[in-house]
Formats: C-alpha cells, structure tokens, sequence
C-alpha cells in the first residue's frame, strides 16, 4: 500500500469518525467525561505548580542560584556535640586561605552584623541592622552602587571608619541628596559616608542575614569594634561559586578545607554547614517534580478509568454498526481498513476529550491565577504538559480502542450482514 | 471470465457437519445474465457468497477474471470484491446517515484509484439508475425502489466485472420489482454479467439462463425461456 493510499484512508478515518462522534453528540461528551476530568485536573495541577515554581525560581534567581553561605554549627554528634558556641565559633583568619584551596568559589565575603544606633545630626535612628562585609560582598550581591564608591580592599584592611547606606536609610535619617561625605556616628563611632546602595527587592521565601539591613560598613571595622573580653562576635561567611552548577564542586572543596584546617579527625561530623542556593532550586525543584508525579499518576487512574469507558463505548458502537461494517466489507473495505477506522475514532474521541479537559484545566488555572494572595499569578501551561495531555489521551484511545477494533475488523460480512 | 471446479462448502454444527456445497461446478461467461434458483437451504446463498468471494470454498477452486481468488487472504479478498463484485441485497443495505450520493460513492473510498473521482463517478452511477435528481436525499427520504436504484448505483460504481444481486426485489411490491428488473435488463444490454439469486421464478424469468439448485448440488442449468408458465409466484421449484 503506497503512502498517499495511506494518508486517503487515514484521512477518511478521521472524517468518518467526526461525523460518527458529531451524530451521538450526547453520548460521546458522556464517554469522554473521564477524560476530560482527568485532563484537566492535570492541566490545573501542573499550571498551578508550574506558576509557584516560575515565582520561587525567580526570587531564588534574584537572589543569585551560585550564592552560598558558610555557617557555624553544633554538630549533632561526636564531642564537640556539648561544645560552647566559642569552640566552633568562626575567626576571620580561618578564611584567609579558602578561596586560594576552593577553585570552584570566585568570591568570598566574611559577613558580621549588629545592631547599633544611627546618629546624623541631630537625627537618631535606633536599633539599626548594620552588616559589616568585606569587598568581594559587591560581587556576590548584585547591587549596584548608585552614588559614590563601593567597599575597597583598603577599607577593610585598614578597618577604616566608612560607611555605605540604602535610599531608606538615606531618607530616615535625614540625609542630603547627595550623602556622600557626610558624616554620621553608629554606636559610638564615627563614620564616613562614602556610597549609597540600591535597594534589596524582598523576598518571601529566601531570608538570609543581612538582608533586612540597610547600613554597611567594612567587615573589619565592625568586627573589631565589637572584639573584646571572651565574647567573640558572631560571623559567618558569604560566598559565590563560579557558576551555579559548581555549586556542589564548591561545598566539597570548602568542607575539605575547613575540616582540614580545623582539624576535625575523619568520622567525626562538621561543625560548619554550607549552603547554597541552587540546593535550595534543586530541593523546591524535587518537591515540586514529586507533586507533578503524584499528580499524574493520580490523574493516570482517572483516565483509566475514562479509558474503560471508550472501550465500553466503542463496544456499543461496533456491535451498533455490525451491518454498516458488513456492508463496508462487502463493498471492498479490508480487515485492516475497518481496524484503523474504529481505532481512529477512539482516539479522535478521547483527543476530543482530551482538549477540551486542557481547556477547562487552563481555564481553572488562570481562574486560580486571578485570586490574588495565592501566589500564582505567573500561572501557565507548559508545551510539555500539553503535549503530554494529548499524548495521554491519544494513548488510552489507542490502548482501550484496540480491543473493540480488533473485534470490528474481525467480524465476518456474512455474519455481519445478516445481524439484526 | 467465471469458473467454479467442485467447490464443496461444509460447516460443522456441533458434531454434525453440513454440506452446504457438495461439488459445485460452475461457468459465467462475460455478459451473461444467469439467474441461480432453488428453495431455502439448496444451497444458493452459500453459493452467492461464495461467488461475491465473501466466503471461501472448503474445497474447489474458483477462477475469477483468471485469478485463484479460492485460495486468496481476507484482504485480498476484500480488493476482489471491491473491483470485481457489485452487490445487490435484499435489504438495500444502505447507510442511513449518508446521501445516496455518498452511499454511492462507498465502495470507491476502498478503491485504490477510485478515492478522487469517487463523487463525479457517483453521479454519474446515479444518473445511470435514473436517480439524478435525488443526489442529496437520505435513504429514508427515499420510496424502496429508489432505494434500491441507489444500492444498484453503489453495486456499478467501481464498474465490477459482476453485478451480483441477492433477492433484489424481495422488499418491493410487483410494480417496484419489474421497475428495477427492467433496470438489470437494460444493464445487461448494455453489457453488464449479472448474477441474480431468486426464488421468485418471475424475477428469474428476466434471465437469460437458469441455474438451480438443490442439497448444494446443481441439478438444471438451462435457459431462461424453458421456465415453465405455471412456475409463477413465489413457490419457485421444489
């Protein structure tokens, strides 16, 4: 059989099977009721996840998918599990060392923070969240620094009395529109202003430490004003990695490292942790991959479910249409022919089904996008799970259409003809 | 053109076997116009079906056009009717959703090279039985005679080497009956073989030559013009 004979057949099939799906409107919505639940609570699900996961990817990606943290922490085990917080506590100097032994991290900022009141003039802002970062912090954080310079080298070494603030901090404290160069006292020291710093967009499921702050100084400068006495001030280290996939590669060359420089004997667990973001992406993306699954397979009995029902159908309908089939045979239809024709219309019936459901899911998708505190308002549907609803359905008519069509194309013209 | 050899046709009924055939031979030759006789259970509808190669022989050989088409697959066979057979049935068998113009153009959508002129060709079947001016109506739009006309037109669409009809006139009044064997008449005159299965002599009188029939043997094969006179109505010939 030549490929356009096939391609007329087939084409004949489809319109035979419209116009025998058009004539029993009623019947056929009935059938493909399943379907078109199944579908589109799949449609929903999966728009809906797709909008959360598009929103929580942007905030992480905003936030930056190669950033990490390093942080101290008890560990769960071993001796030092009833250490105090200064046995484990990080020291500046611990990491003067990493980013020469962790190829795979490109910047490094050791990160302090405090609380202090703010004086410019006669203004006081109390209780301010002021951070104290190192230079290579500029990189890590993508914020730009609109009005003078940002942090040096130099400011940190020297542990120079300088200061960068936020457009807010600028306006709560009463500052000129140009800052820059004016003087303002946190805690007890005096300070320098020498930039102003865009602002961070907040994020609603990533916190990480300074992010609330609005005043920075220079990680040295802070940290060493707050030394003094046993109490060793609290730090942690920020980090980025030098691209988002060697993220991984880095958390083992930083583990490496401190363990090797704290010298925590093998066996014995960490007492730091690592962070970093694209774990964070990778987790969501795991819980969300999990979801979509269960959602499918739930959705998968659904449609088997609506699948018996096409195959119920169809059964009627060959059993219906066993004179029309004898006669088709007489007049020269092959076995072959009468199996297509029958396949055909169970899966143009269950595609049928099939779209539709893939409205109404987009449509409750966009309707759930429309109700504002849910948080999904970039829901849409993704070309995958389009086409795996049109694959699904196609699937199950092939599969639940087979049987009755294998029966069809079996019937004998004679036996068939002569069916009342 | 059309050659039976001692075609046997059993079935088995439980532990019974019927011989609806037993050794039937058989020779049609171009633009005969046979009628096949005999009572239910002779043994003739077997022998239809197995002439419109619905059925295969259980034993026998059958010659079509020169082709062995006794020992062909279900397929095969299927290509054969549908170049070779035009049916005729008792019941019209026509689809009832479709115009008489698509039931008409039916056999032509399984032709291998009928699909694109299948609607020009219907017509042109349908102007044949006289039908042109129902192109568009549905079967039960129809009187039983057109409906017939339009199973006539489906059966020479795809010109079939034999027109095979099976009681065409079972369903209709005298009037109707002699309308459509008037139709055969002038098919056949124009060149048409038909095969028509009847237990009604008065169809079978139209024929040129009589075959009956009889516990799935031939027992007469003889012209049309020696059926007797009394041999009227439907008793047909015990």
């Amino acid at each position: 059989m030549g490929p356009i004979r096939l391609v007329v057949i087939f084409y004949q099939s489809v319109v035979l099977a419209l116009a025998q799906i058009w004539s029993n409107k009623l019947r056929s919505m009935l059938t493909t009721t399943g379907i078109v639940i199944g579908v589109a609570s799949v449609t929903a699900v999966i728009a809906a996840l797709t909008g959360l996961q598009t929103r929580v990817l942007g905030e992480f990606e905003s936030l930056g998918t190669n950033k990490m943290w390093i942080f101290p922490q008890r560990p769960d085990s071993g001796p030092m599990r009833t250490a105090p917080f200064t046995a484990f506590a990080f020291r500046p100097a611990l990491f003067d060392d990493l980013l020469a032994n962790a190829p795979s991290v490109r910047y490094l900022s050791r990160v302090t923070n405090a609380t202090l009141n703010v004086k410019y003039e006669s203004r006081i802002e109390e209780n301010v969240q002021v951070a104290g970062v190192e230079a290579g912090w500029h990189k890590i954080e993508n914020r730009s620094v609109t009005m003078g310079r940002p942090f040096t080298v130099l400011d940190d070494e020297q542990s120079r009395p300088v200061a960068i603030i936020d457009v807010k901090m600028q306006n709560r404290l009463g500052l000129p529109r140009d800052p820059v160069g004016s003087a303002i006292t946190i805690g007890s020291r005096r300070f320098v202003v020498i930039g102003v710093i865009e602002e961070k967009v907040a994020s609603g499921f990533v916190q990480d430490g300074i992010s609330d702050s609005e005043l920075f100084v220079p990680f040295s400068t802070l940290y060493n004003s707050r030394r003094g006495g046993q109490q060793l001030p609290f730090m942690y280290v920020q980090g980025s990695s030098t691209t988002p996939q060697a993220a991984a590669e880095a958390q083992s060359e930083i583990t490496f490292y401190l363990r090797k420089v704290r010298r925590i004997p093998p066996g014995e667990p960490n007492t730091f942790r690592v962070e970093f973001v694209s774990r964070l992406v990778d987790q969501f993306n795991q819980l969300a991959l999990v979801v979509t699954v269960i959602a499918t397979g739930i959705v998968g009995i659904s449609l088997v479910v609506g699948g018996v029902g096409i195959m119920n159908i169809m059964l009627v309908s060959v059993s219906e249409r066993t004179r029309e089939i004898g006669l088709r045979k007489a007049v020269g239809a092959r076995p072959a022919t009468i199996l297509l024709q029958f396949l055909v219309e169970a899966v143009v019936l269950c595609l049928l089904g099939g779209a539709v459901g893939l409205l109404l899911g987009y449509g409750f998708a966009k309707g759930l996008s429309a109700i504002p505190g849910l948080g999904l308002q970039s829901a849409y549907l993704p070309l995958w799970s389009v086409m795996l609803s049109v694959g699904f359905s196609a699937g199950v008519g092939l599969v639940f259409g087979m049987f009755p069509a294998i029966k069809a194309s079996r019937l004998d013209p004679i036996d068939a003809l002569r069916h009342e | 053109m059309l050659r039976l050899r001692g075609i046997t046709k059993h079935y088995r009924v439980g532990v019974e076997t019927i011989r609806a055939l037993d050794g039937v031979d058989l020779e049609i030759a171009q633009n005969e116009y046979v009628a096949i006789m005999g009572s239910s259970g002779s043994g003739k509808s077997t022998l239809m079906n197995i002439l419109g190669c619905l059925d295969r022989p259980t034993e026998g050989t059958y010659t079509l056009d020169g082709k062995q088409v006794s020992s062909m697959s279900a397929g095969q066979l299927a290509s054969v009717r549908n170049e070779k057979i035009g049916f005729v049935f008792q019941s019209f068998e026509l689809l009832p959703r479709m115009t008489a113009l698509r039931n008409v153009e039916l056999p032509l959508i399984y032709s291998k090279s009928g699909w694109w002129t299948r609607t020009k060709r219907a017509r042109e079947a349908l102007v044949t039985v006289g039908l042109e001016h129902r192109v568009d109506h549905r079967p039960n739009q129809l009187s039983g005679g057109q409906r017939q006309r339009v199973a006539i037109a489906r059966a020479l669409v795809n010109n079939p080497t034999i027109l095979l009809a099976d009681e065409p006139t079972g369903n209709l009044d005298s009037k109707t009956s002699e309308e459509i064997l008037h139709l055969f008449d002038e098919l056949h005159a124009k060149g048409q073989t038909i095969i028509v299965v009847t237990h009604e002599a008065d169809v079978a009188r139209h024929a040129r030559r009589v075959v009956r029939m009889r516990d799935g043997k031939v027992v007469a094969d003889h012209a049309a013009s020696l059926l007797g006179a009394a041999e009227t109505g439907t008793g047909g010939v015990a």
